[in-house]
Protein backbone atom coordinates (compact mmCIF):
# COMPACT_ATOMS: atom_id res chain seq x y z
CA UNK A 1 0.00 0.00 0.00
CA UNK A 2 1.17 3.59 -0.63
CA UNK A 3 1.75 6.15 1.74
CA UNK A 4 -0.30 9.00 1.65
CA UNK A 5 2.83 11.18 0.79
CA UNK A 6 3.40 9.00 -2.30
CA UNK A 7 -0.38 9.18 -3.21
CA UNK A 8 0.30 13.01 -3.18
CA UNK A 9 2.77 13.29 -5.12
CA UNK A 10 1.22 11.36 -7.98
CA UNK A 11 -1.88 13.13 -8.00
CA UNK A 12 -0.13 16.31 -7.88
CA UNK A 13 1.65 15.31 -11.03
CA UNK A 14 -1.52 13.96 -12.61
CA UNK A 15 -3.00 17.58 -11.87
CA UNK A 16 0.09 19.28 -13.47
CA UNK A 17 0.00 17.08 -16.65
CA UNK A 18 -3.65 17.22 -16.94
CA UNK A 19 -3.63 21.28 -16.66
CA UNK A 20 -0.08 21.34 -18.73
CA UNK A 21 -2.45 19.78 -21.30
CA UNK A 22 -5.26 22.45 -21.63
CA UNK A 23 -2.71 25.24 -21.38
CA UNK A 24 -0.54 23.36 -24.65
CA UNK A 25 -4.67 23.32 -26.16
CA UNK A 26 -5.28 26.93 -25.28
CA UNK A 27 -1.94 28.86 -26.10
CA UNK A 28 -0.26 26.41 -28.83
CA UNK A 29 -3.41 25.05 -30.25
CA UNK A 30 -5.97 28.14 -30.40
CA UNK A 31 -3.51 30.59 -30.12
CA UNK A 32 -5.02 32.51 -27.45
CA UNK A 33 -1.58 34.45 -26.63
CA UNK A 34 -1.15 35.83 -29.39
CA UNK A 35 -4.77 37.84 -30.16
CA UNK A 36 -5.62 39.42 -26.70
CA UNK A 37 -9.10 40.77 -26.39
CA UNK A 38 -7.99 43.40 -24.00
CA UNK A 39 -6.84 46.39 -26.66
CA UNK A 40 -9.44 46.48 -29.50
CA UNK A 41 -11.42 48.86 -30.67
CA UNK A 42 -14.67 48.64 -32.65
CA UNK A 43 -15.54 50.30 -35.66
CA UNK A 44 -18.87 49.53 -37.96
CA UNK A 45 -19.11 49.00 -41.40
CA UNK A 46 -22.39 48.84 -43.51
CA UNK A 47 -23.16 46.49 -46.36
CA UNK A 48 -25.55 46.25 -48.89
CA UNK A 49 -25.03 42.23 -48.85
CA UNK A 50 -22.79 40.49 -46.85
CA UNK A 51 -22.88 37.17 -48.66
CA UNK A 52 -21.84 34.39 -46.34
CA UNK A 53 -20.04 36.13 -43.65
CA UNK A 54 -19.82 34.91 -40.14
CA UNK A 55 -19.29 36.02 -37.06
CA UNK A 56 -15.91 35.65 -35.96
CA UNK A 57 -14.92 36.10 -39.27
CA UNK A 58 -10.97 37.64 -40.01
CA UNK A 59 -10.81 41.55 -41.04
CA UNK A 60 -7.56 41.60 -42.97
CA UNK A 61 -5.34 44.36 -44.55
CA UNK A 62 -2.91 43.50 -47.04
CA UNK A 63 -3.38 40.23 -46.40
CA UNK A 64 -2.69 40.19 -42.45
CA UNK A 65 -4.87 39.63 -39.90
CA UNK A 66 -5.71 43.04 -37.83
CA UNK A 67 -9.20 42.08 -36.53
CA UNK A 68 -12.55 39.87 -36.03
CA UNK A 69 -15.93 40.55 -37.12
CA UNK A 70 -17.57 40.69 -33.53
CA UNK A 71 -21.59 40.97 -34.54
CA UNK A 72 -23.72 41.23 -37.39
CA UNK A 73 -26.89 42.62 -37.53
CA UNK A 74 -29.69 44.03 -40.15
CA UNK A 75 -30.55 47.39 -39.54
CA UNK A 76 -34.32 47.87 -40.63
CA UNK A 77 -33.62 51.91 -40.81
CA UNK A 78 -31.44 51.42 -43.96
CA UNK A 79 -32.16 47.59 -44.66
CA UNK A 80 -28.23 47.20 -44.97
CA UNK A 81 -26.62 44.85 -43.21
CA UNK A 82 -24.00 46.33 -40.07
CA UNK A 83 -21.31 44.46 -39.51
CA UNK A 84 -19.25 45.45 -36.02
CA UNK A 85 -15.18 44.94 -36.24
CA UNK A 86 -12.92 44.34 -33.46
CA UNK A 87 -9.69 45.74 -34.33
CA UNK A 88 -6.68 44.93 -33.05
CA UNK A 89 -5.61 48.49 -30.87
CA UNK A 90 -1.61 47.85 -32.23
CA UNK A 91 -3.25 48.66 -35.59
CA UNK A 92 -4.67 52.22 -36.71
CA UNK A 93 -6.12 53.20 -40.24
CA UNK A 94 -7.28 56.45 -41.92
CA UNK A 95 -10.31 57.68 -41.41
CA UNK A 96 -11.56 57.13 -45.20
CA UNK A 97 -10.52 53.50 -45.24
CA UNK A 98 -12.75 51.64 -47.13
CA UNK A 99 -13.88 48.17 -46.42
CA UNK A 100 -14.27 45.14 -48.88
CA UNK A 101 -16.21 41.61 -48.50
CA UNK A 102 -13.58 39.10 -50.08
CA UNK A 103 -13.30 35.50 -50.52
CA UNK A 104 -10.17 33.40 -49.68
CA UNK A 105 -9.84 31.22 -52.78
CA UNK A 106 -12.59 30.25 -55.20
CA UNK A 107 -14.74 28.60 -52.40
CA UNK A 108 -12.63 29.54 -49.55
CA UNK A 109 -14.10 31.25 -46.17
CA UNK A 110 -15.28 35.29 -46.25
CA UNK A 111 -13.18 38.06 -44.67
CA UNK A 112 -13.37 41.48 -44.37
CA UNK A 113 -10.36 43.62 -46.36
CA UNK A 114 -9.74 46.91 -44.83
CA UNK A 115 -7.74 49.14 -47.47
CA UNK A 116 -6.24 52.13 -45.85
CA UNK A 117 -7.14 55.73 -47.62
CA UNK A 118 -5.11 58.63 -47.12
CA UNK A 119 -6.81 60.92 -44.56
CA UNK A 120 -4.60 61.89 -42.11
CA UNK A 121 -6.95 61.54 -38.80
CA UNK A 122 -7.31 57.79 -37.69
CA UNK A 123 -10.80 55.78 -37.38
CA UNK A 124 -11.82 55.44 -33.47
CA UNK A 125 -14.17 53.07 -31.39
CA UNK A 126 -17.57 53.63 -32.81
CA UNK A 127 -16.83 55.04 -35.99
CA UNK A 128 -18.51 53.59 -39.13
CA UNK A 129 -16.28 52.86 -42.54
CA UNK A 130 -18.09 55.32 -45.07
CA UNK A 131 -16.93 53.01 -48.09
CA UNK A 132 -17.78 49.64 -48.84
CA UNK A 133 -18.19 46.82 -51.14
CA UNK A 134 -20.80 44.11 -50.81
CA UNK A 135 -19.91 40.62 -51.10
CA UNK A 136 -20.01 39.18 -54.74
CA UNK A 137 -22.58 36.95 -55.14
CA UNK A 138 -22.40 34.37 -58.00
CA UNK A 139 -25.75 34.62 -59.07
CA UNK A 140 -25.82 38.26 -59.61
CA UNK A 141 -22.55 37.71 -61.47
CA UNK A 142 -24.14 34.93 -63.48
CA UNK A 143 -27.52 37.28 -64.06
CA UNK A 144 -25.51 40.42 -65.40
CA UNK A 145 -23.27 37.98 -67.29
CA UNK A 146 -26.56 36.16 -69.26
CA UNK A 147 -28.02 40.40 -69.69
CA UNK A 148 -24.69 41.43 -70.96
CA UNK A 149 -25.07 38.99 -73.58
CA UNK A 150 -28.11 39.33 -74.48
CA UNK A 151 -27.88 43.21 -74.83
CA UNK A 152 -24.48 42.61 -77.20
CA UNK A 153 -26.69 40.04 -79.29
CA UNK A 154 -29.30 42.71 -79.48
CA UNK A 155 -27.14 45.10 -80.58
CA UNK A 156 -25.52 42.96 -83.25
CA UNK A 157 -28.95 42.19 -85.50
CA UNK B 1 -57.25 -12.59 -26.55
CA UNK B 2 -57.49 -9.28 -24.88
CA UNK B 3 -57.08 -10.60 -21.80
CA UNK B 4 -53.09 -11.45 -22.95
CA UNK B 5 -52.50 -8.46 -24.73
CA UNK B 6 -53.73 -6.90 -21.06
CA UNK B 7 -51.25 -9.08 -19.69
CA UNK B 8 -48.40 -8.06 -21.61
CA UNK B 9 -49.14 -4.84 -21.95
CA UNK B 10 -49.14 -4.85 -17.81
CA UNK B 11 -46.10 -6.92 -17.76
CA UNK B 12 -44.04 -4.35 -19.93
CA UNK B 13 -45.59 -1.13 -18.13
CA UNK B 14 -44.18 -3.06 -14.53
CA UNK B 15 -40.88 -3.87 -15.85
CA UNK B 16 -40.74 0.35 -17.48
CA UNK B 17 -41.81 1.52 -14.15
CA UNK B 18 -39.60 -0.90 -11.78
CA UNK B 19 -36.31 -0.84 -14.10
CA UNK B 20 -36.25 2.80 -15.55
CA UNK B 21 -38.81 5.30 -13.47
CA UNK B 22 -38.17 3.88 -9.92
CA UNK B 23 -34.37 3.51 -10.50
CA UNK B 24 -34.20 7.29 -12.29
CA UNK B 25 -35.48 8.41 -9.33
CA UNK B 26 -33.79 6.84 -6.85
CA UNK B 27 -30.44 8.03 -8.96
CA UNK B 28 -31.49 11.27 -8.50
CA UNK B 29 -32.45 11.14 -5.03
CA UNK B 30 -28.88 9.36 -4.52
CA UNK B 31 -27.21 12.26 -6.33
CA UNK B 32 -28.78 14.84 -3.88
CA UNK B 33 -27.34 12.70 -1.18
CA UNK B 34 -23.94 12.35 -2.68
CA UNK B 35 -23.47 16.21 -3.29
CA UNK B 36 -25.32 16.87 0.34
CA UNK B 37 -22.32 15.20 1.54
CA UNK B 38 -19.53 16.05 -0.38
CA UNK B 39 -19.00 18.55 2.03
CA UNK B 40 -18.53 16.38 4.58
CA UNK B 41 -16.13 14.80 2.37
CA UNK B 42 -13.97 17.75 1.64
CA UNK B 43 -13.48 17.96 4.88
CA UNK B 44 -10.78 14.97 4.92
CA UNK B 45 -9.66 16.05 0.99
CA UNK B 46 -7.33 13.02 0.99
CA UNK B 47 -10.33 10.32 0.73
CA UNK B 48 -10.87 12.26 -2.31
CA UNK B 49 -7.31 12.13 -3.33
CA UNK B 50 -6.96 8.72 -2.68
CA UNK B 51 -9.49 8.15 -5.08
CA UNK B 52 -7.90 10.63 -8.01
CA UNK B 53 -5.18 8.26 -7.61
CA UNK B 54 -7.16 5.30 -8.62
CA UNK B 55 -9.28 6.63 -11.55
CA UNK B 56 -7.10 9.57 -12.79
CA UNK B 57 -3.66 8.32 -12.28
CA UNK B 58 -4.04 4.86 -13.06
CA UNK B 59 -5.79 6.13 -16.45
CA UNK B 60 -3.46 7.83 -17.59
CA UNK B 61 -1.52 5.15 -19.49
CA UNK B 62 -4.55 3.90 -21.70
CA UNK B 63 -5.96 7.58 -22.20
CA UNK B 64 -2.13 9.08 -23.51
CA UNK B 65 -1.26 5.69 -25.83
CA UNK B 66 -5.29 5.68 -27.29
CA UNK B 67 -4.88 9.87 -27.43
CA UNK B 68 -1.79 9.28 -29.74
CA UNK B 69 -3.10 6.17 -31.87
CA UNK B 70 -6.56 8.39 -32.65
CA UNK B 71 -4.46 11.47 -33.87
CA UNK B 72 -2.23 9.34 -35.77
CA UNK B 73 -4.88 7.90 -37.56
CA UNK B 74 -6.90 11.08 -38.25
CA UNK B 75 -3.70 12.15 -39.77
CA UNK B 76 -3.46 9.33 -42.13
CA UNK B 77 -7.21 9.29 -42.94
CA UNK B 78 -7.70 13.09 -42.97
CA UNK B 79 -3.95 13.29 -45.49
CA UNK B 80 -5.09 10.79 -47.48
CA UNK B 81 -8.58 12.38 -48.31
CA UNK B 82 -7.23 16.48 -47.77
CA UNK B 83 -4.54 15.53 -50.49
CA UNK B 84 -7.56 15.19 -53.17
CA UNK B 85 -8.37 18.30 -53.05
CA UNK B 86 -4.48 20.02 -52.72
CA UNK B 87 -5.41 21.02 -49.10
CA UNK B 88 -3.12 18.82 -47.41
CA UNK B 89 -1.57 21.72 -45.12
CA UNK B 90 -5.20 22.08 -43.11
CA UNK B 91 -4.58 18.65 -41.60
CA UNK B 92 -3.92 20.35 -38.54
CA UNK B 93 -6.90 21.97 -38.40
CA UNK B 94 -8.67 18.87 -39.19
CA UNK B 95 -6.97 16.75 -36.28
CA UNK B 96 -7.00 19.55 -33.80
CA UNK B 97 -11.13 20.52 -34.20
CA UNK B 98 -11.81 16.73 -34.46
CA UNK B 99 -9.93 15.84 -31.55
CA UNK B 100 -10.84 19.24 -29.13
CA UNK B 101 -14.23 19.46 -29.95
CA UNK B 102 -15.45 15.59 -30.34
CA UNK B 103 -13.04 12.50 -30.01
CA UNK B 104 -11.31 14.20 -26.89
CA UNK B 105 -14.18 14.22 -24.76
CA UNK B 106 -16.15 11.20 -26.05
CA UNK B 107 -13.18 8.91 -26.85
CA UNK B 108 -11.67 9.89 -23.47
CA UNK B 109 -14.88 9.68 -21.35
CA UNK B 110 -15.78 5.98 -23.29
CA UNK B 111 -12.28 4.80 -21.97
CA UNK B 112 -12.65 6.55 -18.67
CA UNK B 113 -16.39 4.49 -18.25
CA UNK B 114 -14.66 1.39 -18.74
CA UNK B 115 -11.85 1.91 -17.11
CA UNK B 116 -12.03 3.56 -13.79
CA UNK B 117 -16.36 3.79 -13.94
CA UNK B 118 -16.76 -0.27 -14.16
CA UNK B 119 -13.82 -0.29 -11.14
CA UNK B 120 -15.67 2.09 -8.82
CA UNK B 121 -18.75 0.33 -9.43
CA UNK B 122 -17.35 -3.45 -8.64
CA UNK B 123 -15.05 -1.91 -5.47
CA UNK B 124 -18.52 -0.04 -4.29
CA UNK B 125 -20.48 -3.14 -5.36
CA UNK B 126 -18.45 -5.84 -3.27
CA UNK B 127 -18.10 -3.45 -0.20
CA UNK B 128 -22.24 -3.78 -0.09
CA UNK B 129 -21.86 -7.74 -0.86
CA UNK B 130 -19.27 -7.80 1.83
CA UNK B 131 -21.44 -5.97 3.86
CA UNK B 132 -18.73 -3.24 4.57
CA UNK B 133 -21.57 -0.23 4.19
CA UNK B 134 -23.36 -2.00 6.72
CA UNK B 135 -20.69 -2.44 9.11
CA UNK B 136 -20.14 1.79 8.68
CA UNK B 137 -23.42 2.88 9.11
CA UNK B 138 -23.44 0.55 12.49
CA UNK B 139 -20.60 2.46 13.47
CA UNK B 140 -22.05 5.79 12.63
CA UNK B 141 -20.27 6.05 9.54
CA UNK B 142 -22.03 7.65 6.60
CA UNK B 143 -20.94 5.03 3.49
CA UNK B 144 -22.29 7.90 1.36
CA UNK B 145 -19.77 10.37 2.52
CA UNK B 146 -16.63 7.56 3.69
CA UNK B 147 -17.05 6.10 -0.03
CA UNK B 148 -19.32 7.03 -2.63
CA UNK B 149 -19.03 10.98 -2.50
CA UNK B 150 -15.05 11.03 -3.01
CA UNK B 151 -15.37 8.85 -5.80
CA UNK B 152 -17.44 11.09 -7.27
CA UNK B 153 -15.81 14.19 -7.02
CA UNK B 154 -12.69 12.38 -8.19
CA UNK B 155 -13.95 11.02 -10.89
CA UNK B 156 -15.49 14.59 -11.97
CA UNK B 157 -11.99 16.36 -11.52
CA UNK B 158 -9.88 13.66 -13.87
CA UNK B 159 -12.58 13.72 -16.52
CA UNK B 160 -11.97 17.09 -17.47
CA UNK B 161 -8.01 16.33 -17.00
CA UNK B 162 -7.79 12.73 -18.87
CA UNK B 163 -9.82 14.50 -21.73
CA UNK B 164 -7.26 17.60 -22.22
CA UNK B 165 -4.75 15.43 -22.12
CA UNK B 166 -6.19 13.09 -24.31
CA UNK B 167 -6.50 15.79 -26.99
CA UNK B 168 -3.33 17.07 -26.25
CA UNK B 169 -1.88 13.74 -26.98
CA UNK B 170 -3.60 13.45 -30.43
CA UNK B 171 -2.48 16.60 -31.55
CA UNK B 172 1.17 15.66 -31.08
CA UNK B 173 0.47 12.36 -32.71
CA UNK B 174 -1.31 14.05 -35.31
CA UNK B 175 2.06 16.41 -35.81
CA UNK B 176 4.16 12.94 -35.80
CA UNK B 177 2.48 11.51 -38.92
CA UNK B 178 1.32 14.46 -40.16
CA UNK B 179 4.70 16.91 -40.34
CA UNK B 180 7.45 13.98 -39.60
CA UNK B 181 6.11 11.29 -41.51
CA UNK B 182 4.36 12.39 -44.56
CA UNK B 183 5.95 15.87 -45.07
CA UNK B 184 3.34 18.26 -44.42
CA UNK B 185 4.79 21.85 -44.26
CA UNK B 186 5.42 22.15 -39.96
CA UNK B 187 5.08 25.97 -40.48
CA UNK B 188 1.19 25.69 -42.00
CA UNK B 189 0.08 22.55 -40.25
CA UNK B 190 0.67 24.93 -37.02
CA UNK B 191 -0.34 28.38 -38.06
CA UNK B 192 -3.85 27.08 -40.11
CA UNK B 193 -4.88 24.88 -36.77
CA UNK B 194 -4.04 28.07 -34.66
CA UNK B 195 -6.20 30.29 -36.51
CA UNK B 196 -8.90 27.46 -36.77
CA UNK B 197 -9.51 26.79 -33.58
CA UNK B 198 -11.03 29.16 -31.01
CA UNK B 199 -10.10 29.43 -27.12
CA UNK B 200 -13.97 29.98 -26.15
CA UNK B 201 -15.96 28.44 -29.28
CA UNK B 202 -14.09 24.83 -29.08
CA UNK B 203 -10.89 24.56 -26.22
CA UNK B 204 -13.55 25.59 -23.43
CA UNK B 205 -16.18 23.77 -25.02
CA UNK B 206 -14.81 20.80 -24.94
CA UNK B 207 -13.71 21.58 -21.56
CA UNK B 208 -17.38 21.84 -20.72
CA UNK B 209 -18.41 18.33 -22.68
CA UNK B 210 -15.79 16.83 -20.77
CA UNK B 211 -16.98 18.07 -17.34
CA UNK B 212 -20.49 16.83 -18.08
CA UNK B 213 -19.41 13.39 -19.33
CA UNK B 214 -17.34 13.40 -16.11
CA UNK B 215 -20.41 14.02 -14.02
CA UNK B 216 -22.51 11.55 -16.24
CA UNK B 217 -19.87 8.30 -15.38
CA UNK B 218 -19.01 9.23 -12.09
CA UNK B 219 -22.60 9.59 -11.42
CA UNK B 220 -23.29 5.98 -13.11
CA UNK B 221 -20.45 4.83 -11.85
CA UNK B 222 -21.26 5.18 -7.86
CA UNK B 223 -25.30 4.58 -8.15
CA UNK B 224 -24.62 1.37 -10.09
CA UNK B 225 -22.26 -0.08 -7.53
CA UNK B 226 -24.39 1.39 -4.64
CA UNK B 227 -27.53 -0.65 -6.05
CA UNK B 228 -26.41 -3.38 -6.53
CA UNK B 229 -27.39 -6.99 -5.84
CA UNK B 230 -25.10 -7.97 -2.44
CA UNK B 231 -24.31 -11.52 -4.72
CA UNK B 232 -21.52 -12.10 -6.98
CA UNK B 233 -23.74 -12.10 -10.15
CA UNK B 234 -25.32 -8.74 -9.04
CA UNK B 235 -21.66 -6.94 -8.85
CA UNK B 236 -20.96 -8.67 -11.91
CA UNK B 237 -24.15 -7.29 -13.51
CA UNK B 238 -24.01 -3.64 -12.05
CA UNK B 239 -20.22 -3.51 -13.71
CA UNK B 240 -21.72 -4.55 -17.77
CA UNK B 241 -24.49 -1.84 -16.58
CA UNK B 242 -21.89 0.67 -15.61
CA UNK B 243 -19.95 0.75 -19.02
CA UNK B 244 -23.19 0.13 -20.55
CA UNK B 245 -25.03 3.10 -19.60
CA UNK B 246 -22.48 5.42 -19.06
CA UNK B 247 -21.63 4.62 -23.09
CA UNK B 248 -25.07 5.48 -24.05
CA UNK B 249 -24.91 8.43 -21.69
CA UNK B 250 -21.81 9.75 -23.16
CA UNK B 251 -22.66 9.50 -26.53
CA UNK B 252 -26.66 11.02 -26.35
CA UNK B 253 -25.18 14.11 -23.94
CA UNK B 254 -22.66 14.78 -26.61
CA UNK B 255 -25.65 14.84 -29.71
CA UNK B 256 -27.42 17.47 -27.05
CA UNK B 257 -24.11 19.36 -25.91
CA UNK B 258 -22.93 19.49 -29.78
CA UNK B 259 -26.14 20.88 -30.54
CA UNK B 260 -26.44 23.52 -28.39
CA UNK B 261 -22.71 24.39 -28.83
CA UNK B 262 -21.78 24.50 -32.57
CA UNK B 263 -24.82 25.31 -34.26
CA UNK B 264 -22.87 27.19 -37.20
CA UNK B 265 -23.45 31.23 -36.39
Amino acid sequence: MMTRKELDLWVGIFAVIGIGAMLFLSLKVANLASFSAGDTYQIQAKFDNIGSLKVRAPVKSAGVVVGRVSEIHFDNESFEAVVTLNVDGRFKFPKDSSAKIMTAGLLGEQYIGVSPGGDSVNLKGGDTLKLTQSAVVLENLIGQFLYNKAAEGDGKK
Amino acid sequence: MTGRIAELLRALGARIINNWVWRLGFAFRFLWFTLKESGASFRRFHLTIREIYFTGVLSLIIILVSGLFVGMVLALQGYDTLVRFGSSEVLGVLVSLSLVRELGPVVAGLLFASRAGSAITAEIGLMKATEQLAAMEMMAVDPIARVVAPRFWAGVISMPLLAALFSAMGVFGGYLVGVQLIGVDEGSFWSQMQAAVDFREDVLNGVIKSLVFGVAVAWIAVYEGYDAAPTAEGVSGATTRTVVTSSLAILALDVVLTALMFRGT
